[in-house]
C-alpha cells in the first residue's frame, strides 16, 4: 500500500483556553491565553479573536506579561523554550531556549531580566519533584538565544502555577504544597516555612491548593481543600506568625487572586460562584452566583478594571469590577468523553457535540468559535462533586436540520436508570431548536442508538435500546384538534429477545438495517416487516452502513471479531469481507466513498475506500496513538478542485476525528493549504481597531476600496484633493453662522462635494490608460 | 451569568376526550330547560315557519312550545287514547297525529278540533306524516298495514299489507312526493311508491326497526333499530353502506343537525352521540338522566330537544356570543390598566440618566426555597399546594439533588402526619409511584426509630401498608391477566418464515 505524503493529519481548532490562567493587558484591551501550542489574543471588548501567536512546538504551559515593557508577553511551553512576543503586532521577538520542560512561568518588577520557571528536578520528564529556578536572561540581539544561567530558588514546589506568588513587588516569594507554605526573601536571602496539622484523620483535607499575596502589605492568602481560606500575617519570623481563617467555599478553593490596590479578595472554586471578599472587613462579601462551571482561574487587569475567570467547560468570563460579566469567550467544550456522536447541523453546518452538562454545543469549524448552548436538561445544575447529572447521551438531526432528537439520562446509584427522550423543532423565528415532545421512559434501558429517516415523506424517527427492543416514533399530526402536532410511538419491534446495538438507514430511506449482536436484520420501515437477516459470526455487530449513490446496493457492517463485512443487498450474500479491527465506519454523505479507522497496536490507521471494491482509495498508517471513536465528515463551504486521485475523497467534504485524548484533528492537502496561506495574508488588518465582525465586514471592504484607489492614483503625479480639503467644507467651516446661507441650501452643495464626480474619474482612467 | 432555573413540573398526558372543533360546538349549549310531561315522549316535531314552535307529543296530548318560552303555546287535547307522531305540514299550517284508538286526526294549527279524522287502520298508528305536495297523508299502523289518505276528500288512497310486523317508523321524501320508506318490527324497510301497487325496495335491517330518515339529498337512508344505526345507499338498490354500534341499548330517534354534516342518535342508554356523517365516527355525546324516546334539533342548530321515558322534556339552547364570554354577574374588582403601565412609557428626556432596572423573574415559593437550598422548607411550601405534580416534581428534584433525605428528616408529629397524608393520597399513583416509592421507603428508614410513640402517625402508617399490599395483589392480578393474553396474542399471530441468505450461498 502506498502512503500518500500530500495529505496532512493537522489540529484545527478546538483546543483548551482554560489551561493556565489567562492575562489581561495594562490597557485592559486584550486577553492573552495559552490554547494548544499557541497563545491567543482576544479582545476583551468583542470577544473575537485578535492574533493567533504561533511558535512553540508543545503545549504552552504559562503566559506573562513583560514587567518592562507592557506590549510584550513572555510565554511557556513544555518544548522548553520561553518566547517573547509583541502581541499586538502578533511577533515573535525573541526566543530563549531553557531545555527543560516547563510547567509555569512568573516574573516580578522588581526583577528586571530574571524569569523564575518552574522545571522538574531531573531532567526527566516523568519526574516529581519540582523546583522554582530564576533565569537571568543573556542580552544579545539574536532572535534565539540559548539560556546557560539557571539558580535554584525554591526546592520541591508544586507545578501548579497557582501555588507560586510573588509579594508585596516581589520582595518575597511564597509557594504552596502539600501542607507546607514557604517563603522566600530575596533580599535576606532566607527563607521560612509553616505548616499546618494534617486533619486526615478528622476527615479534613487541609492541604494548600492555591496562593495569592498581598501587593501592599506582609499578607498571604492561601486556599485549601477543605474550601477555607487563610490570611497569613507576621511570617518574616519562625514563631510568632498569625494566620485567620475564613469559610464560604464548601469544596476546595480553586483559586485565589488579590486585586492590584488590595483591597478586595476573590476566590472561587467548584461552586461557580466568583466571592469577592472585602480585605480587612472579611464578613462583607459579593457574591456573583452561576457562571456556568467550575472557576479554575482569577486573572485581574493591572488597573483592576477587569476581571477575568477561566471555567473548567473552557470558558473564559470577563467581569466588570462592578461584579458584572461583560463578555464570554467559549472555547470547544471537551469532557473526558463526547457521549453523543459527532454530528453536523444541516442548517448551521456547525459541529454538534454534548457540551456543558446537559447542554448541546453548536460550534462553528470554519470559524473555530462556540455559536451557541442549547439547553437539553433544562434543569439547574448543582455544583457539587457526587451528584448524579442528568448527561446528554445521543442526539440526532434529521435531513433538513428541522428536527432534533437527544436523549438524556441519569443513573443513580440505587436506584433506576432515568431516561428521557426529546424532540425538538426549528423555529424559523428565533432561529432555535424548540422543544416539541418530550418522552419520559422511552425504554427501560440504555438507547444504543438513534437516527432519523432520510426519506423526505415522513418524519420518523428509529430507537434502539439494551432492553431488546427497538420503537419508530413519528411525527402524529393532530390537525382537528387545537394541539400542535407531537411525536408518538408507532411500532415495537425486536428479534429472538437480542439487544439492538446500532441501527442505519438506507440513503432512500426504503430500507432499516439493525444490529441485533450477531445477526443483521433488514426491515421495510413502510410495513414494519422484516425482508431478511444477514449474518457473519463470530463477533456481534458493531457498526452499519448502507452505500450510497452509485453504490447504495451494498451493505457494510463491522463486528468485534475484527471482521469487516459488505453485503450485497440485491442477492443477500456476502460481497467481500476483510479482517480489519475496525472502531469506526463512518460514510461521507456528499460522496460513495467510506472512512474506516482500524486501530492496530495502540495507533490508529484510516482506510477510506468505496463499497464496490475493497481497495482502498486512501490510506494513512498510525494517524495517531490510541483508538479513534469519533469522526465525521463535514462538509466543505467551498469545494477543492484537486485531481490526484488519493485527495479526490477530501474534496466535498472534510473529515474531522477526535483522537483518545480529545484533540480535534483533521486532513488537510497542499491546495487547501496553499489557500489558507493566500487568505491569511488578506486577513491582516489594522489592530488599532478591535476586531468586529462589522470591521472585518466594512473594514475589509473600505481597505480594498483604498488598495483600488492607490492603484488608480499612483501613476499621477499629485493625489486628489481629500474631502476635506475641499473648498467647499472649508468655506462652511471657517465663515462665521450667521452669514451663512440657509443649511437646506448649503446641504446638497456639501454632499455633492463628498461625492467622486464622474468627469473626474473619466480623466483619472484616460490617465491610466495613456502611459 | 445564566439565572436559576425553576424546578419542571411534568405535565401528564390527560386522560379523556381531545378537545376538537366539534367538542366546543356540541358543548357550547346552556343548561338544560326542564318540563314535566304527563307520560312518555314519543316525538317532537319542529315547525318549519319561523318563530320555529314545534310540537311535543306526549300521551293524550299534543303540546306546542315557542323558542324561549317553557309554558307550551297551545296545547291539543282532544284524544281518546296516548297520541303518537303530532308532525306539522311542510307549510307550519296543520298538524297531523295519530293515535291509540287507531284514529288519525287532523288539526289547523291555530284551531282546536280536528279538521278531518281518518278512520280505516284497526289498531294503534303510530306513524302519520306529510308527503311532499302537502295534500296526503301516510300513516303506518300496528294492523302491519300503511296507507295513503288524500287531505280534501278525506279518502283512503292506497292500502300497503306487506309488512308482517308493527310498523313503528316512516318518513316521506322531501323531493318526490309519491316516495316513502317505512321501517317494522318485522326487521325490514320498505320503500314504496305511490304510483305503484307494490313496495319497490325492501332492505333487512336485522332488528326491529325503530326510526328511518332521509339524508337531505336523498341518496342515503338511514334506518335505528335493535342497537344499530344502518346506513343504506337507495342508488345502489339498498345497499348497506355502513353498521354502526355505539350504543348499547337500543336506538330510538335519528336526527340530522342543520347543515347535513352530523347524525345524531338516541337511545333508550340514555346517551345521544353525534357523528361525522363523512366518516360515522362518533366526535361527541350527551348525557341524559333518563332513557330517551324522542329527540329534534331546531334548525340551524339552536336548541336541542330531548323526550324521556319519565316524561320530561329537555331543552338547551346554543349560547350567545355574550354568553361565550364566561358567567356573567359580579365582575372581579382589578387595578385599572393606568397602574400597569405607570411610568412604562416614559421616554427619557435629552438630559435624563437614565438607570435600567433589570426585569425581576417571578419564581414559585418552593424555587425560592430550593434556589437558597433551603431543602426542607422547600419541601414544606410543596406541600401545601394543592396539585400533586407539583409536590412531586419537587420532591425528585430533591432527589436529583442528593438532599431528599435532608429535607425528608428533623420533622416533628404534624408535619410528619401531613407528609404521609400526602403519600397515602398519592403513592399508588402509576404516575408519581416511581418517585414517590423512593420517598416512602426514606420515611420508614428514618423513622423507624420512633415508631410508636405517636398514635397519629402509627395509625396513618398502618393505612399506608394497607393501602401497598393492595396495590400489589392488584399488581400481581394484572401481571397474570396479562400472561394470559399474550398467550392468546401469540397463538393468534400467523407464523411467516424469513428469508434466510444460508441457502442462496453457494
Amino acid at each position: 500500500m502506498v502512503e500518500h505524503t500530500g495529505i496532512r493529519v493537522v489540529h484545527r481548532g478546538g483546543s483548551k483556553i482554560n489551561f493556565r490562567e489567562p492575562v489581561i493587558t495594562s490597557d485592559s484591551r486584550f486577553l492573552l491565553c495559552g490554547s494548544g501550542e499557541s497563545v491567543k489574543v482576544y479582545s476583551t471588548s468583542t470577544e473575537e479573536c485578535v492574533h493567533d501567536l504561533q511558535g512553540h512546538t508543545d503545549l504552552v504551559t504559562g503566559v506573562v506579561l513583560n514587567p518592562s515593557n507592557h506590549l510584550q508577553a513572555y510565554s511557556c511551553s513544555a518544548d522548553g523554550t520561553v518566547r517573547l512576543w509583541d502581541f499586538t503586532d502578533g511577533i515573535l521577538i525573541k526566543t530563549f531556549i531553557i531545555r527543560y520542560h516547563i510547567f509555569s512561568i512568573h516574573v516580578s518588577e522588581k526583577h528586571v531580566g530574571v524569569l523564575f520557571v518552574v522545571v522538574p528536578m531531573a531532567n526527566e520528564k516523568g519526574s516529581e519533584l519540582f523546583q522554582l529556578v530564576a533565569v537571568h536572561l543573556p542580552r544579545s540581539g539574536d532572535p534565539e538565544v540559548e539560556v546557560g544561567e539557571l539558580s535554584a530558588v525554591l526546592c520541591d514546589v508544586s507545578p501548579n502555577p497557582g501555588a507560586v506568588s510573588f509579594g508585596t513587588g516581589g520582595e518575597y516569594i511564597a509557594a504552596a504544597k502539600g501542607l507546607q507554605l514557604e517563603v522566600f526573601f530575596f533580599k535576606k536571602q532566607k527563607s521560612y516555612r509553616f505548616s499546618l496539622k494534617s486533619g486526615m484523620n478528622k476527615g479534613i483535607n487541609n492541604s494548600f491548593t492555591c496562593i495569592s499575596c498581598h501587593p501592599k502589605e506582609d499578607c498571604i492568602a492561601t486556599g485549601h481543600a477543605d474550601g477555607k481560606i487563610r490570611l497569613w500575617r507576621n511570617f518574616n519570623q519562625k514563631k510568632e506568625y498569625t494566620y485567620s481563617t475564613l469559610h464560604w467555599h464548601h469544596n476546595a478553593v480553586n483559586t485565589l487572586r488579590f486585586t492590584p490596590e488590595g483591597t478586595n479578595l476573590l476566590s472561587g472554586g467548584i461552586e461557580s460562584v466568583l466571592v469577592q471578599w472585602r480585605y480587612t472587613q472579611e464578613n462583607q462579601k459579593d457574591f456573583l452566583p452561576r457562571l456556568g462551571a467550575a472557576i479554575t482561574h482569577i486573572a485581574v487587569s493591572p488597573d483592576g478594571s477587569l476581571f477575568c475567570t477561566s471555567h473548567a467547560d473552557n470558558k473564559i468570563t470577563i467581569i466588570l469590577s462592578s461584579v458584572k460579566v461583560s463578555a464570554i469567550i467559549q472555547g470547544l467544550v471537551k469532557d473526558d468523553c463526547v457521549r453523543t456522536d459527532l454530528m453536523i447541523d444541516p442548517r448551521s453546518k456547525a459541529l454538534v457535540l454534548n457540551g456543558k452538562p446537559g447542554h448541546l454545543q453548536f460550534y462553528s469549524l470554519h470559524r473555530d468559535k462556540q455559536l451557541y448552548n442549547l439547553d437539553i436538561v433544562q434543569q439547574e445544575y448543582i455544583h457539587e462533586q457526587g451528584v448524579d447529572q442528568f448527561q446528554v447521551v445521543k442526539a440526532a438531526f434529521d435531513t433538513h436540520g428541522d428536527w432534533l432528537a437527544t436523549v438524556e439520562e441519569r443513573r443513580q446509584k440505587s436506584s433506576e436508570l432515568e431516561i428521557n427522550l426529546k424532540l425538538w423543532s426549528y423555529d424559523e423565528q428565533t432561529q432555535s431548536f424548540v422543544l416539541n415532545t418530550t418522552v419520559t421512559a422511552p425504554h427501560e434501558d440504555q438507547i444504543t442508538a438513534m437516527c432519523f429517516s432520510p426519506s423526505p415523506e415522513t418524519t420518523l424517527l428509529v430507537t434502539t435500546s439494551l432492553d431488546g427492543h427497538f420503537k419508530a416514533w413519528l411525527l402524529a399530526d393532530h390537525s382537528d384538534t387545537e394541539e400542535s402536532a407531537s411525536w408518538s410511538c408507532d411500532f415495537v419491534g425486536g428479534y429472538h429477545l437480542l439487544k439492538p446495538g446500532c441501527c442505519c438507514f438506507s440513503a432512500d430511506g426504503s430500507l432499516l438495517a439493525f444490529g441485533f449482536q450477531e445477526v443483521v436484520t433488514v426491515w421495510s420501515p413502510t410495513s414494519w416487516e422484516l425482508l431478511t437477516t444477514l449474518s457473519q459470526p463470530p463477533g456481534a455487530v458493531r457498526d452499519l452502513c448502507f452505500g450510497r449513490l452509485s453504490c447504495s446496493k451494498y451493505l457494510l457492517g463491522t463486528s468485534t471479531k475484527n471482521q469487516l463485512c459488505c453485503w450485497n443487498l440485491l442477492t443477500c450474500s456476502l460481497e467481500w469481507n476483510t479482517p480489519m479491527d475496525v472502531s469506526l465506519l463512518q460514510a461521507d454523505p456528499f460522496s460513495e466513498n467510506m472512512a474506516a479507522f482500524c486501530s492496530q497496536s495502540g495507533s490508529t490507521d484510516l482506510f477510506v475506500f468505496k463499497p464496490s471494491e475493497p481497495r482502498p482509495l486512501f490510506s494513512k498508517k498510525a494517524l495517531c496513538t490510541g483508538k479513534v471513536e469519533r469522526a465525521i465528515f463535514a462538509p466543505r463551504d467551498q469545494m477543492l478542485e484537486s485531481s490526484e486521485e488519493y485527495s479526490q475523497w477530501l474534496n466535498r467534504s472534510q473529515l474531522y476525528f477526535l483522537t483518545q485524548h480529545m484533540d480535534l484533528m483533521t486532513f488537510s492537502t497542499k491546495t487547501e493549504e496553499d489557500r489558507l496561506l493566500a487568505s491569511s495574508k488578506q486577513l491582516m488588518v489594522d489592530d488599532s481597531v478591535a476586531i468586529t465582525p462589522f470591521y472585518l465586514l466594512l473594514g475589509r471592504h473600505k481597505q480594498q476600496q483604498q488598495e483600488k484607489q492607490e492603484l488608480l492614483t499612483n501613476p499621477l503625479a499629485e493625489r486628489t484633493p481629500l474631502p476635506q480639503g475641499s473648498i467647499a467644507i472649508k468655506e462652511l467651516l471657517d465663515t462665521p453662522a450667521h452669514v451663512l446661507p440657509s443649511a437646506s441650501f448649503l446641504c446638497s452643495m456639501f454632499v455633492r462635494s463628498l461625492l467622486v464626480s464622474s468627469s473626474s474619474r473619466s480623466k483619472l482612467e484616460d490617465n491610466v490608460c495613456t502611459p | 451569568m445564566a439565572s436559576f432555573k425553576p424546578t419542571k413540573i411534568q405535565i401528564y398526558p390527560q386522560l379523556g376526550a381531545k378537545v376538537t372543533q366539534d367538542t366546543l360546538y356540541w358543548k357550547n349549549y346552556k343548561a338544560p330547560v326542564q318540563v314535566k310531561e304527563f307520560g312518555a315522549i314519543t316525538n317532537i316535531d319542529f315547525s318549519p315557519l319561523a318563530p320555529h314552535n314545534y310540537a311535543v307529543t306526549a300521551s293524550t296530548r299534543i303540546h306546542i312550545y315557542g323558542p324561549f318560552s317553557q309554558e307550551p303555546v297551545k296545547t291539543f287535547t282532544r284524544f281518546k287514547d296516548t297520541a303518537y307522531s303530532g308532525r306539522f305540514r311542510s307549510d307550519g299550517q296543520l298538524l297531523v297525529a295519530g293515535c291509540e284508538d287507531s284514529v288519525v286526526r287532523l288539526f289547523d294549527v291555530s284551531g282546536k278540533v280536528a279538521l278531518r279524522m281518518f278512520k280505516g287502520h284497526t289498531k294503534a298508528v303510530h306513524v302519520a306524516d306529510f308527503t311532499s305536495d302537502c295534500y296526503h297523508i301516510l300513516t303506518c299502523s300496528d294492523d302491519y298495514t300503511c296507507c295513503l289518505w288524500d287531505i280534501p276528500n278525506s279518502t283512503e288512497l292506497t292500502k300497503y299489507k306487506e309488512h308482517s310486523d308493527y310498523i313503528r317508523c316512516g318518513a316521506t321524501s322531501k323531493l318526490n312526493k309519491d316516495l316513502f320508506v317505512t321501517g317494522s318490527y318485522d326487521h325490514t324497510l320498505k320503500m314504496f311508491d305511490a304510483r305503484v301497487q307494490k313496495s319497490v325496495m325492501t332492505m333487512d335491517h336485522n332488528h326491529p326497526v325503530e326510526s328511518v330518515l332521509f339524508y337531505p339529498s336523498e341518496g342515503l337512508l338511514v334506518s335505528a333499530g335493535g342497537r344499530y344505526v344502518k346506513v343504506w345507499d337507495l342508488l345502489k338498490r339498498g345497499q348497506p353502506l355502513v353498521s354502526l354500534k355505539n350504543h348499547h341499548k337500543t336506538v330510538t330517534c335519528l336526527c340530522l343537525s342543520g347543515n347535513g354534516q352530523r347524525l345524531l342518535s338516541a337511545s333508550l342508554d340514555r346517551h345521544v352521540k353525534v357523528y361525522n356523517t363523512t366518516n360515522y365516527k362518533v366526535v361527541h355525546s350527551f348525557d341524559y338522566t333518563a332513557s330517551i324516546l324522542s329527540l329534534a334539533l331546531a334548525p340551524e342548530d339552536e336548541s336541542v330537544v330531548v323526550g324521556m321515558t319519565n316524561g320530561i322534556l329537555s331543552i338547551k339552547h346554543r349560547k350567545t356570543s355574550e354568553e361565550k364570554q364566561g358567567p356573567t354577574g359580579q365582575p372581579r374588582r382589578q387595578p385599572v390598566f393606568r397602574v400597569f403601565v405607570k411610568g412604562r412609557n416614559c421616554v427619557p428626556k435629552q438630559d435624563d440618566f437614565l438607570v435600567s432596572k433589570s426585569a425581576k423573574s417571578h419564581l414559585a415559593k418552593y424555587d425560592k426555597q430550593l434556589k437558597r437550598f433551603n431543602v426542607s422548607k422547600a419541601l414544606d411550601t410543596a406541600l401545601e399546594n394543592r396539585k400533586p405534580e407539583i409536590t412531586v416534581a419537587v420532591i425528585k428534584e430533591l432527589d436529583r439533588r442528593g438532599t431528599l433525605k435532608n429535607a425528608l428528616a428533623g420533622r416533628d408529629e404534624q408535619n410528619l402526619s401531613q407528609l404521609v397524608n400526602f403519600l397515602i393520597g398519592n403513592v399508588v399513583d402509576p404516575r408519581f409511584a416511581p418517585v414517590l416509592v423512593t420517598a416512602t421507603e426514606m420515611i420508614l428508614d428514618i423513622y423507624k426509630a420512633v415508631v410508636g410513640q405517636s398514635s397519629v402517625v402509627d395509625r396513618q402508617l398502618v393505612r399506608l401498608q394497607e393501602l401497598v399490599e393492595r396495590e400489589i395483589d392488584y399488581q400481581q392480578d394484572l401481571l397474570e391477566v396479562l400472561g394470559m393474553l399474550d398467550t392468546l396474542f401469540a397463538s393468534t399471530l400467523p407464523r411467516k418464515e424469513v428469508p434466510c441468505p444460508g441457502n442462496t450461498q453457494l
